[in-house]
């Protein structure tokens, strides 16, 4: 079906659930998932001052995805992950438009129209400015 | 060479530029109002910014950080200029530049690296504090008029941002609101009341202050306090940059460079500076990633200063305060209350004590001496070096690894690995170890990819079972695809 599918992740409840959606697409075919997940900058500040250091800094991250990792690979599904650093939406924009991939999958925070416009949405910027099909997972 | 040059210089050029005019831009009010904490005249503080961000531009190790007049430096020359004035604040600040390289020198930067993350946050939200304290005088129970100001400054300020991000938010506060006030002809205190904008370049001049032992005697103490806090905040600032641009700075490097830059800028009538750590998000975030968006900032903002001097003496310190007060909040580190309830009381002991001392002294250095004491007390009992034991058999080398590792010794482990080694068959033996953090697992990690990229056939042995768990778990050295770092 697919040749390359972005999973766009941020480790909350709603990435789980994309991350199921994208088992029903591709399992049993040999479809190449990508995890792509961005560490906001402007969480950079406080999430240096937390840290312990850089090594311990980025290992928490990767746990971020663990439970997602951890799905894929009891259905044998083959992944790779890509972590980006900068602005959430534009980032996973800007790198699913220069790759090759085929569809985003992305789950959506379920915000209301008031808290979307003063929170802004990932999930919005990526259906309005990525130059191929989304799938969005509420 | 010269393909370094070329990268830090012009591989984002466009980006350099606009985001220094960005920074200039936003650097303009907090540079005047960091002199006024530090009670001189505004053009101290930018003599300064302009001086230090043009000289870091080229000497500096870490490309997209800014550095200029801050808070935290403002905060400790408080003393020192009301009891003997501005000149002895510029010997200070060349003391600290010559203070500074010699650190960099010796390589302190890497000690300060085991500052423990509780002394910093409490460093942080100290300063915070303390930026907020200095703006009381200025806003508190001098008009109506002023408060409206304030409370206007700041809604441009956090509403703006949200609809129109092109321009800083601070910037139109204070083009805005100044003209409001010149128009209108309201009573409010002006930073003119404060200080003469000169509306020259920096010229160079020897302090005046006699060449006496006892000179050195007076500066030397503020002189030490802003070494280590201007390095403080500037290596702090540099790990943010880092991360932010997924790139590694050279801190001994940046260490010597703020000490040139603090050195020249005393001759040139500008305080002691360092890093920036709101500047600096706003030049990574505004596509700033090179040297060249320091240079811009520096010149832009000296540019803007001579074109523009008439109207700064005009701003009203209503404007000031409100834009100290967004920085204040946005310099302390809210999720320190999250980090209370989470953190080992141990921890949350050293930070309150930080804090606490720091305010009650308005020192941020003795606040952060007494943080480092306190939490070494603690840390006593937890410390321990980290052994690791090379022993050649017939046909493998085992490396037998003893004492805790954790974050404080993930070097020491790193280190003691020899990676030329090709093509042999080597166990790393925790038996006598315990992983303890995260950090413990991204050495190990990296030591067997590192290993394993020279055809080594490395296996673990003698792993706790809770140890197991984690590795298991987090490594990525199992993935035959794994790369050192995961982007």
């Amino acid at each position: 079906m697919y040749k390359h599918i972005i999973l766009a992740v941020d480790g909350s409840d709603h990435s789980i659930r994309a991350t199921d959606e994208t088992i029903k697409l591709v399992k049993g075919t040999k479809t190449i998932v990508e995890i792509v997940h961005v560490s906001d900058f402007s969480k950079s500040k406080d999430e240096v001052l937390h840290a312990e250091g850089q090594e311990a800094l980025e290992v928490k991250r990767r746990k971020k995805l663990l439970p997602i990792e951890e799905s894929l690979e009891t259905q044998g599904i083959a992944y790779n992950v890509k972590l980006l650093r900068g602005e959430p939406g534009p980032a996973i924009v800007e790198y699913v438009n220069e790759s090759q991939a085929d569809l985003v999958v992305v789950g959506s925070r379920g915000l209301n129209s008031l808290q979307e416009m003063m929170l802004g949405s990932v999930s919005h910027k990526i259906m309005k400015r990525v130059e191929c099909p989304v799938l969005l997972v509420k | 060479m010269l393909t370094s040059i070329k990268e830090q210089w012009f591989s984002n050029v466009r980006g350099d530029i606009l985001a220094g005019i960005v920074v200039a831009l936003a650097l303009i009010p907090e540079a005047i109002a960091f002199s006024i904490i530090a009670g001189v005249d505004p053009m101290v503080g930018l003599y300064a910014s302009f001086c230090i961000a043009v000289i870091i531009a080229f000497v500096g190790g870490r490309p997209g950080m800014i550095s200029a007049a801050t808070g935290a430096m403002a905060l400790l020359m408080v003393p020192l200029v009301r009891d003997h004035g501005v000149n002895y604040l510029l010997a200070a600040t060349i003391l600290t530049g010559v203070l500074q390289i010699i650190f960099g020198i010796f390589k302190v930067a890497r000690i300060m690296k085991f500052i423990p993350r509780a002394v910093m946050i409490g460093f942080v939200n100290a300063l915070a504090i303390l930026i907020f304290m200095a703006q009381v005088p200025h806003f508190i129970g001098i008009s109506t008029m002023t408060y409206i100001f304030v409370a206007i400054t700041l809604a441009i300020v956090y509403i703006v941002p949200r609809f129109f991000k092109a321009i800083p938010a601070p910037l139109i506060a204070l083009v805005v609101l100044t003209a409001t006030a010149i128009f209108s002809g309201f009573d409010l205190r002006t930073v003119g009341d404060l200080g003469a904008i000169q509306r020259t370049l920096p010229s160079f001049f020897l302090p005046d202050v006699p060449f006496t032992f006892e000179t050195l005697q007076i500066i030397f103490p503020y002189a030490l306090a802003l070494t280590i806090v201007g390095l403080l905040e500037s290596l702090l600032t540099a790990s943010i940059v880092d991360d932010m641009t997924g790139t590694e700075g050279d801190k001994n490097k940046e260490a010597r460079g703020q000490g040139i830059a603090n050195f020249i800028t005393g001759f040139f009538g500008g305080m002691a500076s360092c890093a920036m750590i709101g500047q600096s998000v706003i030049n990574v975030k505004s596509g700033g990633r090179g040297r060249l968006s320091s240079l811009v900032a520096g010149v832009f903002l000296m540019f803007l200063i001579i074109v523009l001097g008439n109207v700064v003496v005009q701003i009203p310190m209503a404007v000031l305060v409100g834009i100290m007060i967004m920085v204040s909040i946005g310099t302390f580190d809210w999720s320190s209350f999250k980090y209370m309830k989470n953190a080992p009381k141990t921890d949350v002991v050293v930070m309150l004590a930080t804090v606490i001392i720091v305010v009650a002294t308005h020192d941020l250095s003795k606040g952060v001496l007494a943080g480092v004491v306190l939490s070494a007390l603690f840390f006593v009992a937890k410390v321990s070096t980290i052994k690791v034991e090379t022993r050649v058999e017939s046909s493998l080398t085992r490396f037998h690894v003893k004492g805790p590792l954790f974050f404080a010794s993930v070097d020491g482990f790193i280190k003691h690995f020899d990676f030329s080694k090709q093509n042999e068959k080597i166990i790393i033996d925790f038996t006598d170890t315990q992983i303890w953090d995260d950090s413990a697992v991204g050495a190990i990690d990296k030591v067997m990819i590192k290993l394993a990229e020279n055809q080594n056939d490395v296996t673990i042995h003698g792993l706790n079972p809770a140890s197991k768990r984690l590795i298991d778990k987090l490594a990525i050295h199992n993935d035959p695809n794994a790369k050192l770092s995961a982007h």
